[in-house]
């Protein structure tokens, strides 16, 4: 009797089991498989909203138009050069900063939440009062530290662009890495590096054999979501360069965007869609593997 | 030698405490600025020097309430933001539950297959979705918003609430399934108890990421459903002096997350990290 309930039971929940992945599994599922098709179908034929009858498939021709455009190399290097950079600024910065901020001090949780509230901004106002308060050449502040120090301001997002957005989102995304690392740090042995510091260890030491491994896995997770971010990074860009000057500022998503929705090239903007999905996927083969096991792995 | 040893360490922890509050200050400074900027009149806001010392005024909040009709926009976030959180939870969670406490063979490739969904660039698909939802007749709808934040959202929220559930002991849930407790109990008494905080956690994640939208909001919005990004957006191509406004409906537009993040960063934390920060 007992066999025959568990048996029972154990057939029941399997199948409930099932019954509860479901709902998620197969909403993604549609998401993911019918804009892609969709996508590539476009991608292959001739498609512009301003001519929307003629529709003649024409095989890889969009693909070709894609890559020969002007836009397309600056497109990928400065997709590359803003992941890259910001990556790199907000790893170091926020490794540093957090190991800082790490040993008590006066006002120490204040000196936290200063730190972390630049991520709870949204991306249009943390574009809008950049380029409008702060790095506007006239009245921004930027421009009066300038001149109280005899310089002429400088005019960021017309003379350096991209060092700009890569400025901004910096500051945006490095709160994050901060609030990951610096509470990771919270769980580091004390007594451990309080014994290496006995041993005679210096800082350095100290930071690259104990600390340095212990934020292993947090800066890991810190790659991984900022990149997923960053590779599609629009708003930003789309509220203070429009993606220039000429192509300056002008990464992958924004120049699909523009090729689509004020060039009406449905056509051209799906085969540079699929080109996103491919290169993002590239970049997720090796994110996923490295992060999903170090996830799942660890428990 | 005592002595100096401890003064020392004094002078250490003030050197700390001096670098540490230098570069908080400085990565707040964007947005202590646009505060201050809020209550300056646009004079005041465009001077050269930038005054310090002025009498502040709330009359940028009044005429923002007036051009643009604030109250609309963040009406329209709060409810987008709400009901694409709970449909988020009630898509996940049974999830989550399924995949940490009755775990197959294929549930960490699943778990890594909806992770990797996220890697899909949106504009890869904006085309076809720009095209479904106009078909559907949901252009500038909230309902359209609502289920795409729903799905972009979804994986993290699977993950998260995997993670916290597979810290629950299994066998705290077998013996209460030996006591006779049904699964509505076993849920009920049970799991969301032991697993709030976690829950809690998402929630806000979802709620922060949905507020703060700017790409589907953008592009799928125009009036009737448009949200604060979208409202946000709109003052960066203005006429005239406008940087007090600017920043006066900046501040509105952030001033929610960022309370909510304030008073939640632990939460947020371990939420963020899947559990890779405790």
């Amino acid at each position: 009797m007992s066999s025959h309930v568990s048996n029972h039971a154990k057939n029941s929940t399997h199948w409930m089991s099932r019954l509860l992945v479901m709902p998620s599994v197969s909403m993604l599922l549609l998401w993911m498989i019918i804009p892609l098709a969709m996508t590539l179908y476009f991608s292959t034929i001739q498609y512009n909203l301003l001519y929307p009858e003629d529709n003649a498939f024409v095989g890889f021709e969009n693909y070709s138009y894609f890559i020969e455009d002007p836009g397309f190399w600056p497109g990928i290097s400065n997709t590359l050069i803003l992941v890259g950079s910001v990556l790199l600024i907000t790893v170091v910065l926020g490794t540093l900063i957090s190991v800082l901020v790490n040993t008590p001090f006066w006002g120490q949780g204040i000196v936290r939440i200063l730190l972390i509230s630049p991520f709870f901004i949204m991306p249009t106002v943390n574009a809008l009062v950049w380029k409008n308060l702060l790095l506007h050449p006239v009245s921004g502040v930027f421009a009066h530290v300038w001149r109280f120090f005899g310089a002429e301001p400088v005019d960021w997002f017309a003379q350096y662009p991209l060092f700009s957005i890569i400025m901004i989102v910096s500051w945006q995304w490095l709160p994050f890495a901060i609030l990951l690392l610096m509470t990771a740090l919270q769980s580091l042995d004390q007594e451990q590096q309080e014994a290496a510091r006995l041993d005679g260890a210096g800082i350095w030491s100290i930071f690259y054999h104990l600390t340095l491994p212990h934020l292993a896995r947090p800066i890991t997770v810190v790659i991984m979501i900022e990149t997923i971010f960053l590779l599609s990074l629009f708003a930003e860009i789309f509220t203070t360069t429009g993606g220039g000057p000429g192509y300056e500022t002008t990464n992958l998503a924004y120049l699909i965007y523009d090729q689509a929705l004020l060039q009406y090239d449905v056509g051209m903007a799906s085969a540079g869609g699929v080109v996103a999905v491919v290169l993002a996927n590239i970049a997720a083969f090796f994110l996923i593997r490295a992060v999903g096991k170090s996830l799942t792995d660890h428990k | 030698m005592h002595l100096t040893l401890r003064h020392q360490k004094q002078l250490k922890t003030l050197v700390i405490g001096a670098l540490a509050w230098g570069i908080a200050l400085l990565l707040f400074f964007p947005i202590f600025w646009m505060l201050l900027t809020s209550f300056k009149t646009e004079i005041e806001a465009f001077s050269t020097p930038p005054s310090f010392l002025f009498t502040p005024t709330l009359e940028n909040y009044l005429t923002i309430n007036e051009r643009s009709d604030y109250f609309h926009f963040a009406w329209n976030s709060v409810v987008v933001s709400v009901l694409s959180t709970l449909l988020g939870m009630l898509v996940a969670v049974p999830a989550a539950y399924s995949m940490a406490f009755f775990e197959t063979k294929r549930t960490k490739s699943t778990l890594l297959w909806m992770l990797s969904t996220k890697m899909l660039p949106p504009v890869g698909v904006l085309v076809p979705i720009y095209l479904l939802v106009k078909d559907a007749g949901l252009l500038d709808t909230k309902a359209a918003l609502i289920v795409i934040y729903t799905l972009i959202n979804l994986p993290i929220m699977v993950w998260m609430i995997y993670t916290y559930f597979k810290e629950i002991p299994k066998d705290i849930l077998e013996a209460a399934r030996m006591d006779g407790a049904t699964l509505l109990q076993e849920v009920t008494s049970v799991l969301l108890p032991m697993s709030k905080g976690g829950l809690a956690s998402t929630i806000l994640l979802s709620l922060i990421l949905c507020w703060n939208e700017a790409f589907w909001s953008l592009n799928l919005t125009s009036s009737e459903a448009a949200p604060l990004t979208a409202l946000v957006a709109s003052y960066s191509s203005p006429e005239g002096l406008f940087w007090a406004k600017l920043s006066a409906v900046s501040t509105l537009a952030c001033a929610p997350i960022i309370i909510i993040g304030w008073f939640s960063q632990k939460q947020l934390v371990r939420g963020l990290s899947f559990g890779a920060v405790k």
